[in-house]
């Protein structure tokens, strides 16, 4: 019935069908079997295919902007970090006063700081759905504005690649600062808690999991009916020729923000599930280099198919893994040779290939 | 009586001995006492080995006494503890440290000996009392040296303990002065002498004397007399004297802000200096070809990388290998550049996005290889004697020497570079590729080539910019990444494709970042220059001078 539906898009199927083994299969093991069993996973592997997809969310949503209206962008990672830091806000504020000072009211790094009260935009985030809220709220709004302005003036192409990077860039330096009241150069970490759970248990760790593999299902599909809507194919045809839409007589500039919009949320929702997985967001995350990489995990799978974002997601990390283990010297020689190889040799990624050879195969 | 004759002769010639030979004994005394006296300038030079700090003291009191002028030279060493003896011969050297060995040099008339080793000398030890009398000793000595600068160093030294007997010598010497600067300096010392007086109307002249004065000296003095001291009482008694010296303070403060936008411009122009390095080879090749290299970064990294082989090769001539590595990174960055051109960038014209993740993986792969090849730790790039110290106009006004030759470099290479696009075959042919591709080819300019050689020499003007850099940062691999994103910014906000607007753009945006950072803060500058460029390219999307064209945008 699944085949059915998804029609001549059969590799979709399968895709999905991987992935919602992987999410039901490895906690569920994680959680049932001992450490002895071969069924066994330990919970450094749920942590880590935890991590892998929400970075697959992550690659979801550039591929959204990138592949479909053709905004290269290279600040994705400061959406991201954004939901991972009110995610961190939230769960520092679960901390309570088991903090090393001690401190009802303040998280630690505030009271080193010899900080009296809590910043009024910390205020709220001890409530889990006003967390929740402001995970997608936060990064919406940057986008938001970030895109009005860029889209209105039509800044475009490169341009706008660059000051997308200028943006990460930026705010990496503003959240290194202590007196923003993020915790500056450690960011937040020490978590304790989610909803009154201890983040160190087996069953967090698998039920995070799980959540990270239904909401990139679940994102997955929504994005799939999202480019198959009016809206998709306008934003699609802004991606193959922008001014000829809009002398069509569309806002060019409102499709492209919606859809920044949206892809911003994802991202930031990423950004949300990665942090109690790893346990830390510190400024880092906004380094150009973390948004570079998505890049190349999105044209390694192959852009504008948005499984293809997946794959190449989880491909390129699972290198990453076991390249930093054996031979970290290797690994930026590795990654910038898929930058270059990719770009010139495989414009449409794995998918692409995959694509060619299976059509060569049944045209024989 | 026959035989007594004899004896009293015999005694008496004994007598005549003795006599005589005390006499020469007594005249071999005196010539000696007058050895003494009198020595040589070589023998007083050789006295100054002597282990007794008193005696050593001595022969610097006998040393003054002589003509001879290499005396100065001979105590400055003995300051500066470069005067050795030998330990074969007990000559007395001056010995300068030349790279493990030392090079010596005879104190008494500065003749070359050729090299030693560190063993085969020992330093002649002096204690701080020493110093300081050898210090005032020689600028007594230099109060009347024909070179003004060394006359204000000599008041300069001695003015740091002011005696009786130093001030006669200083106001003697006030009288014979023509030259400006050192009279401006001795009336400083004058001044707050006055300062000291017993007499109210000459510490009234003393305060009247110092409104004009630029000195660091000048502000904590007159500080004094206004302030109170531990016990609460005023440590100037006369109100007037104090009321004086306010409206004194005031004045040299107003003064003093006067020097303080001139240094923040100053910061701010060397900053923009090194943007504008950073960012001139960028707008050739993504102003005048449209190609985002993300690499950038990293051939000014080579560059810099380049000074530091060039300083391994040549580590006796740091000056001269500074100034050979400018040609050595031009060619090392350009010929990378050019490989980058030919071997990737020529697949992907045409589409921009391809080309600057191309060009990024570029970036990783030669950050990498620097990684590997030099080590991950930053390397020490030494600079050359030229360039260390600053230029000292007065105590609240001086220009660091290496902030000011990177500012008349980047002027040069700007020049440099706006006449190779003006008046060489070369410049003619890039500009006619920039504005029309298509015509250019086909007017028969090769415009492949044409594509490889301007990416050459964008690339090369990076590494340029890098040996530039290697003297005011760290040399390390990251270094292109600190600058990436600022050189864009300078670019673009300077106007793609245009030399003059990128000029402009760098110097603007490095006084207002030096401008901002004193009330924001360094990072909060920096951020706010961000922002402002982000918002100015809403309003201007083509930057501060746009390409004059007709062709609708894409």
């Amino acid at each position: 019935m699944l085949l059915k539906y998804f029609g001549n898009e059969k590799e979709i199927a399968l895709v999905l069908l991987i992935l919602a083994a992987v999410t039901l299969v490895i906690p569920i093991c994680n959680l049932m079997f001992s450490t002895g069993s071969i069924f066994y996973f330990s919970a450094y592997t749920v942590s880590l295919i935890g991590k892998y997809l929400t970075f697959a969310l992550l690659a979801l949503s550039l591929d959204l902007v990138w592949g479909y209206c053709g905004i290269l962008v290279l600040g994705q990672g400061a959406f991201f970090a954004l939901g991972g830091y009110a995610m961190g806000m939230y769960l520092m504020r679960q901390i309570g006063d088991r903090g090393v000072y001690g401190n009802p009211d303040l998280p630690d790094f505030m009271v080193f700081l010899n900080w009296k009260e809590l910043p009024w935009y910390w205020s709220g985030f001890e409530s889990f759905p006003f967390a929740m809220l402001m995970v997608m709220v936060a990064p919406a709004i940057l986008a938001f504005v970030f895109g009005w302005l860029t889209f209105r003036s039509r800044v475009t192409g490169v341009y706008l690649s660059i000051i997308s990077q200028a943006l990460t860039y930026a705010l990496l330096l503003a959240f290194f600062r202590n007196e923003m009241g993020f915790g500056g150069n450690n960011g937040l970490t020490d978590f304790k808690d989610i909803v009154g759970f201890s983040l160190q248990s087996d069953t967090v760790r698998a039920i995070l999991l799980m959540s990270s593999g239904m909401v990139l299902i679940a994102a997955f599909l929504v994005c799939r009916w999202l480019v198959k809507t009016r809206l998709g194919r306008v934003v699609t045809a802004v991606r193959d020729h922008e001014s000829r839409v809009r002398f069509l007589g569309y806002r060019v500039e409102m499709y492209k923000l919606w859809i920044f919009v949206f892809s911003a949320i994802l991202a930031g929702i990423a950004g949300a599930l990665y942090v109690p997985q790893v346990g830390i967001i510190n400024p880092s995350e906004f380094s150009p280099l973390i948004s570079l990489e998505i890049v190349v995990w999105v044209a390694v799978g192959g852009r504008g198919t948005l499984y293809g974002a997946i794959i190449g997601a989880i491909i390129v990390n699972y290198g990453k893994t076991v390249l930093t283990g054996l031979l970290p010297e290797v690994w930026l020689f590795t990654l910038g040779a898929v930058f270059i190889l990719v770009t010139i040799y495989m414009p449409d990624g794995l998918v692409g290939l995959w694509k060619r050879k299976w059509g060569e195969l049944s045209h024989e | 009586m026959k035989y007594l004759m004899p004896q009293i002769v015999r005694l008496f010639l004994v007598i005549l001995m003795v006599f005589s030979v005390i006499e020469i004994a007594n005249s071999q005394e005196v010539t000696q006492q007058v050895d003494v006296v009198n020595p040589t300038f070589s023998e007083t030079v050789s006295g100054l080995k002597v282990r007794s700090l008193s005696k050593k003291g001595r022969f610097v009191e006998q040393l003054v006494q002589f003509k001879n002028p290499q005396k100065i030279v001979v105590l400055k060493a003995l300051v500066n503890g470069e005067l050795f003896e030998v330990r074969d011969d007990g000559r007395v050297v001056i010995a300068i440290n030349n790279n493990e060995k030392f090079s010596i040099l005879l104190a008494e008339d500065g003749k070359s000996l050729g090299l030693l080793d560190k063993e085969a000398i020992k330093k002649i030890k002096i204690n701080n009392r020493l110093r300081s009398q050898i210090r005032r000793i020689i600028a007594n000595l230099e109060l009347n040296s024909a070179d003004a600068s060394i006359r204000i160093q000599a008041i300069k030294t001695l003015s740091k303990s002011l005696k009786q007997d130093d001030l006669q010598k200083l106001k003697k010497r006030a009288e014979a002065e023509t030259d400006s600067d050192v009279i401006d300096v001795l009336e400083l010392v004058f001044a707050l002498e006055n300062l000291n007086n017993a007499d109210r109307v000459i510490r009234l002249q003393g305060i009247e004397m110092l409104k004009a004065k630029t000195s660091l000296k000048a502000v904590s003095q007159l500080q004094l007399l206004v302030e109170k001291d531990s016990e609460g009482e005023f440590n100037e008694p006369d109100a007037e004297i104090r009321k004086h010296a306010r409206s004194a303070l005031v004045k040299i403060r107003s003064r003093l802000n006067s020097y303080e936008v001139a240094q923040t411009l100053f910061f701010g122009l060397s900053l923009g200096a090194v943007l504008v390095l950073a960012a001139i080879g960028l707008a050739i090749t993504f102003g005048v070809m449209g190609v985002i290299n993300m690499a950038h970064g990293e051939m000014m990294m080579l560059g810099a990388y380049t000074t530091y082989v060039m300083q391994q090769i040549m580590p006796n001539h740091i000056g001269l290998s500074l100034i050979l590595a400018i040609p050595a990174a031009f060619m090392v960055s350009g010929i990378v550049g050019i490989g980058i051109e030919r071997g990737i960038i020529r697949h992907l014209y045409g589409r921009p996005l391809e080309t600057l993740l191309a060009t990024f993986g570029v970036s990783l792969v030669l950050q990498q290889a620097v990684r590997s090849i030099f080590s991950p730790l930053n390397r020490s790039v030494i600079t050359p004697e030229f360039m260390s110290g600053s230029l000292y106009i007065n105590d609240f006004l001086s220009f660091t020497w290496n902030r000011l030759y990177i500012l008349f470099f980047c002027l040069l290479v700007f020049a440099f570079l706006l006449q190779i696009l003006k008046r060489t075959k070369l410049g003619l042919e890039v500009r006619a590729v920039s504005q029309n591709r298509n015509m250019a080819k086909a007017m028969g300019i090769p415009t492949a080539r044409v594509d490889a050689m301007t990416f050459g020499l964008g690339s090369g003007i990076a590494g340029v910019a890098g040996v530039a850099l290697s003297q005011i940062t760290n040399v390390g691999p990251n270094l292109g990444q600190a600058y990436i994103v600022d050189s864009f910014m300078v670019v673009v906000f300077g106007g793609v494709g245009n030399l003059w607007g990128t000029l402009v753009a760098g110097f603007s945006l490095g006084i207002a970042n030096k401008v901002l950072e004193p009330f924001a803060g360094a990072v909060l500058a920096k951020i706010l220059v961000l922002v402002f460029i982000i918002l100015f390219i809403q309003k201007r999307p083509r930057g501060l001078f746009p390409q004059k064209g007709r062709a609708a945008e894409s």
